[in-house]
């Protein structure tokens, strides 16, 4: 065991290469109870991959990677689930424990998607497959959940729906989050942690001191750090593109 | 009430039909019904050799059969050649070096059609105990291994994050498969087995919307496959493997009318 109880996931200058090319180098971070660490980054910048190294599926890596639970719950960027399955929501939700059935329809309620349970889970639309995601995710309560752009495709009102959920959840359970996303705005109110990545890590630390880190400007632009540190105050409104405060 | 040869080969039929029922759902979901084939025409390399040295045929078979499965994935991970080109050689290497050593065994009067199609003839009551043990066995092993097996069938990255262990469960079915086709050699015979494994759960596919049914529907339809297969190779004197594949096929057939229904139902 760790001397801190509360690490749940812990990489040390963890690595990983195909065929001689590095996907991420040298990245350290932990995850601990009832917090949230977001990683953040470019195309390509390796945090799927992080993820993955995290989550213990690439197994030939380089550095360390531990991981002090088995209860976890995981939303992956991309899923190509094969059709000749026959498999419904419901059969989805039970995919990797078993669970009760009240517990399947409190974790799809919280998502939004009770309505869509005994439907085929190839007859989804994307939005509405993410969520079924998610809600697979949580309903198992775990301790670690790690969520690789949990709401791509999700409509405007459900992603920032979801993400408060997300927040929710976090404090709720008291689990610790990975989380993985491309919208600085939404994430950063919640993130207690953030890492940079392009390839290696470029800044980590609180939201706020990321946005001031050069490298950070560097690879966002001054804009990004704007939207960073703005983040100060708590978001109610919504912005037009000219920056104005747009009316309901 | 064993003594009629029919029976047996009722009995044994059923036997086969209940463990390929699910196996055969997993076949056609992980897409290895060339697996099953190469698997299949190694066999025949396992009979000989169980003639050769007076060894238990079925026990002979299921050896041969996992040690070239596991060849199999060591090629994999060795060579860059792709999954089918490995396939097909392993299936008529095995093939080949069977009927090699079948054209030195003079001695010994060989039934090939009956290798190559199943006999219900020759189904002793030694064989309805090795089915029926040995496919309970199967059957205990699929039900402990069906949570990680089935969630890294539908996305193995998944079932590995949340620890379940794709990769063991992986390697018992692949052993299962040695020994489901180890089992049911005689009845359907090694050309067909691969057969018996996918076309009731292929028709099963067809008619339901959740695994469990598909399975509960697999065995359903493998079960009538040898029922009404076995009459009718009684009935026209037919070998038998043909004969059930063939009403498996005719099950499958019937089986297209459904999903026409359900896909009118849905516009």
């Amino acid at each position: 065991m760790s001397a801190n109880q509360n690490i749940l996931v812990k990489l040390k200058d963890a690595g990983f290469k195909i065929n001689d090319k590095w996907l991420v180098q040298g990245v350290s971070l932990q995850v601990e109870k009832g917090k949230i660490v977001t990683l953040i980054g470019p195309n390509g910048s390796g945090k799927s991959t992080t993820a993955k190294i995290a989550l213990g599926i690439y197994k030939k890596i380089e550095g360390a990677v531990e991981k002090f639970t088995n209860k976890v719950g995981y939303v992956p960027q991309k899923i190509s689930i094969d059709w000749t399955l026959p498999l419904r929501v419901n059969d989805f939700m039970v995919l990797t424990e078993n669970l009760k059935s009240e517990t399947i329809d409190e974790a799809l309620s919280l998502t939004g998607v009770i309505h869509l349970k005994d439907k085929n889970l190839g007859d989804l639309s994307g939005g509405e497959f993410q969520r079924v995601l998610l809600a697979r995710a949580i309903s198992k309560k775990p301790d670690l959940l790690v969520l690789d752009e949990p709401v791509q495709g999700v409509d405007f009102t459900g992603e920032i729906a979801l993400y408060e959920l997300i927040k929710k959840i976090c404090d709720e359970l008291d689990c610790g989050i990975l989380l993985i996303s491309h919208d600085l705005h939404t994430v950063m109110s919640a993130t207690d942690h953030v890492v940079c990545l392009n390839g290696h890590v470029c800044c980590s630390g609180s939201p706020t001191d990321v946005a001031k880190n050069d490298e950070y400007k560097a690879l966002f632009g001054e804009q990004a750090s704007q939207i960073l540190s703005r983040y100060e105050h708590k978001h109610d409104h919504i912005h037009t593109d000219e920056g104005k405060i747009k009316k309901n | 009430m064993f003594d009629d040869f029919f029976i047996r080969a009722l009995v044994a039929g059923i036997g086969v039909a209940l463990v390929t029922g699910p196996l055969g759902c997993f076949v056609i979901w992980r897409r290895l019904s060339y697996f099953g084939d190469t698997l299949a025409h190694s066999a025949l390399l396992g009979v000989t050799l169980a003639f050769t040295m007076e060894f238990n045929i079925a026990l002979s078979v299921f050896i041969i059969s996992s040690l070239i499965a596991l060849t199999l994935i060591q090629l994999q991970k060795r060579t860059n050649l792709p999954g089918d080109a490995l396939l097909g050689l392993l299936a008529h290497s095995s093939l080949a070096v069977g009927l090699v050593v079948i054209g030195f065994l003079t001695f010994i009067r060989f039934d090939i059609m009956g290798l190559l199609f199943g006999d219900i003839l020759a189904v002793t009551v030694d064989d309805l105990l090795i089915i029926w043990i040995g496919g309970a066995i199967i059957l205990l092993i699929l039900k402990l291994i069906w949570k990680p097996l089935f969630a890294s069938t539908v996305n193995y990255e998944l079932a590995e994050a949340e620890g379940l262990n794709p990769d063991r469960a992986k390697a018992i079915f692949t052993i299962l498969m040695a020994a489901i086709i180890a089992i049911s050699i005689k009845m359907v015979g090694l050309l067909l087995i691969t057969g018996m494994l996918i076309i009731p759960a292929a028709m099963a596919r067809n008619i339901s919307t959740s695994p469990q049914k598909m399975v509960v529907y697999s065995i359903i339809g493998g079960l009538l496959s040898v029922i009404l297969g076995l009459f009718s190779s009684l009935e026209f004197n037919t070998s038998s493997g043909p004969s059930i594949i063939t009403a498996a096929f005719l099950l499958f057939i019937i089986s297209l009318f459904k999903i026409k229904q359900t896909i009118k139902l849905k516009n």
